[in-house]
């Protein structure tokens, strides 16, 4: 039985690391993703089989409540709040890493330095990826609430020196659990603590706008998690899942990194996002409001327009209404595109889902560096609660602290329309120049409101 | 096993990964992410050895737990991807030209 499981673990190797692949494609993903789920499947369920197990009845409680817990939560999610549900699941993978790490340490007694070691590490990673997940999952869900406290920079003087510590003695404690050869339970307890205290203290100071960022790197520690427990546990699945989802979380950060211009070093421990003031970038000039009726005729005499949609869409949830206007401009013979920011949103990837929720096609979603050549001949870019990535400090304004962080270029169409609220600052906490351009109307207003105007003028058109 | 085998695994799993992800459309990043995350689950098979151990005691506890939080993950991250793909479409857009 034993040679039978290790070689269904093989196969969902095989499945995991072709799942992936096939997620790399829009018209692959959702047969990657089953794919997946059967070796994950497979996987489980042949262990059942191994000859350590002799009581399945916790095992079937266990499973059956997270099952009905997770799949619930799973369907029920609004689209909207996909990275908090995202940051929370991976929250979950993190303790439940720990926990198993946990309970091999229990039964450890013959011990090798290794394995030993790798229990340390599970814990630790394990931990601060559940706390850090948690933290997260609040900062996120409360800037959707609109109280923005938790989703602002969280720090103390000194908060790097004493995270600084905390790791120096987290190194210490594993060192005094690898040489010590008595009783040592209570320096365990010690290490799952500072675990967690480690993840609290190292997402609290990290501002909502490098949350993307975050995520990617959360999901990236629960794989490297499982990777180490499994080599706690000396299991190849555990080792191969564990450390293809460490590394594609890795390559994901790095991409959200270079998105915004910034090391993952800055982004761990600049604080930004928090009360950084505008003092330098240039804001002459005068705002433009424009009303409902004069977007209309703006966009009415459009050929082409594309969609800048940024987080206030999403919090709005005004997708459908954007995609309702959309249809209306098509009827009108104007060719409609969405280009969207790669940090567009809370998570990588977020804007996306959202409006594919709407129903928008795939093939009118534009990335960044293709849209970006093609906006100087485009009539109107409607910005739709993007304000970060829109703004033209980061490209031309040098004391900005947003200098550098490649964005689209909505300057350069013939019109900017801007759907925003108020002019009050985006996370990054800047001053935007692109308001005060000549060829930039700002349409006050809630996004959604402000949409359902638009549409209705063109309805009584 | 020895820990050699181990960490090959570990080195060409890793370069693996690296290779599959990095030439994704960002348009895909939050599925494949949490698509990623569902399979970080995997953990979930340690849970269960470790819940369905004849060691009695804080082991089998801590076990059970584990796979509680795993199943979360792996159920809750599978079909929440799902639910994501299922709304991409590749169409043409009726109304245009």
């Amino acid at each position: 039985m034993n040679q039978a499981i290790q070689w269904s673990y093989v196969l969902a190797a095989l499945l995991f690391a072709l799942g992936i692949k096939l997620l790399g494609s829009a018209d692959t993903a959702r047969r990657g993703n089953a794919l997946s789920a059967v070796g994950m499947f497979l996987a489980v369920v042949i262990t059942l089989f191994h000859h350590s197990i002799v009581d399945f009845r916790l095992i079937m409680v266990s499973v059956a409540v997270g099952s009905l817990v997770g799949g619930l939560a799973a369907r029920r999610i609004a689209m909207t709040a996909m990275p908090e549900m995202v940051a929370l699941f991976n929250g979950f993978g993190g303790i439940a890493s720990l926990l198993v790490a946990w309970a091999e340490f229990t039964k450890h007694s013959s011990t090798s330095t290794v394995s030993t070691l790798a229990i340390l590490f599970a814990v630790l990673i394990g931990g601060l990826t559940f706390t850090g997940s948690l933290v997260a999952f609040a900062k996120l869900s409360e800037l959707k609430l609109g109280g923005i406290r938790l989703g602002k920079v969280i720090a103390f003087p000194g908060q790097k020196w004493f995270n600084a510590g905390l790791v120096l003695l987290c190194v210490g404690v594993v060192g005094m659990l690898l040489v010590s050869t008595g009783e040592v339970s209570s320096l365990f307890i010690l290490l799952v603590g500072l675990s967690f205290l480690l993840g609290c203290s190292g997402v609290f100071p990290i501002g909502g706008a490098d949350m993307p960022v975050v995520v990617a790197l959360l999901n990236s520690c629960s794989g490297v998690a499982a990777c180490a427990t499994g080599i706690a546990i000396q299991n190849n699945i555990l080792i191969v899942a564990g450390s293809l989802v460490g590394a594609s979380g890795m390559i994901l950060t790095r991409i959200m990194c270079r998105s915004m211009n910034r090391s993952l070093a800055h982004v761990l421990f600049s604080g930004f996002g928090g009360g950084l003031s505008s003092s330098s970038a240039s804001t002459d000039g005068e705002v433009n409001p424009i009303s409902a009726q004069d977007a209309y005729y703006v966009l009415e005499a459009a050929r082409s327009v594309v969609v800048v949609p940024g987080y206030g869409l999403a919090v709005a949830q005004a997708q459908h209404t954007v995609k309702e206007l959309a249809t209306q401009l098509e009827a009108l013979g104007c060719d409609v595109r969405y280009a969207i920011h790669p940090v567009a949103g809370r998570m990588p990837g977020h804007m996306n889902v959202l409006l594919a929720e709407a129903d928008v096609p795939y093939d009118a979603l534009a990335e960044m560096d293709d849209i970006n050549p093609l906006l100087g001949g485009v009539d109107v870019c409607l910005v739709i609660g993007a304000n970060d990535v829109v703004n033209p400090a980061a490209r031309e304004d040098e004391g900005s602290p947003i200098y550098g962080m490649p964005i689209i270029n909505v300057d350069n169409a013939r019109n900017v329309i801007v759907c925003k609220r108020s002019m009050s600052t985006g996370f990054a906490g800047v001053q935007n120049p692109l308001f005060f351009k000549e060829n930039t109307r700002m349409l006050f207003g809630d996004a959604k409101a402000s949409l359902q105007e638009l549409i209705s003028e063109f309805k009584h058109a | 096993m020895e820990s050699v085998y181990l960490a090959l695994i570990l080195m060409l799993s890793a370069f693996l990964g690296f290779e599959l992800i990095a030439k994704v459309p960002s348009t895909l990043h939050t599925p494949l992410m949490s698509g990623a995350n569902a399979i970080s689950g995997i953990t979930l098979i340690g849970a269960v050895l470790a819940a369905g151990s004849e060691h009695s005691g804080l082991g089998v506890w801590l076990g059970a737990g584990a796979v509680f939080f795993a199943t979360i993950n792996v159920v809750g991250g599978y079909v929440v991807t799902n639910r994501m793909l299922a709304m991409f479409k590749r169409k043409k857009s009726k109304d245009g030209q």
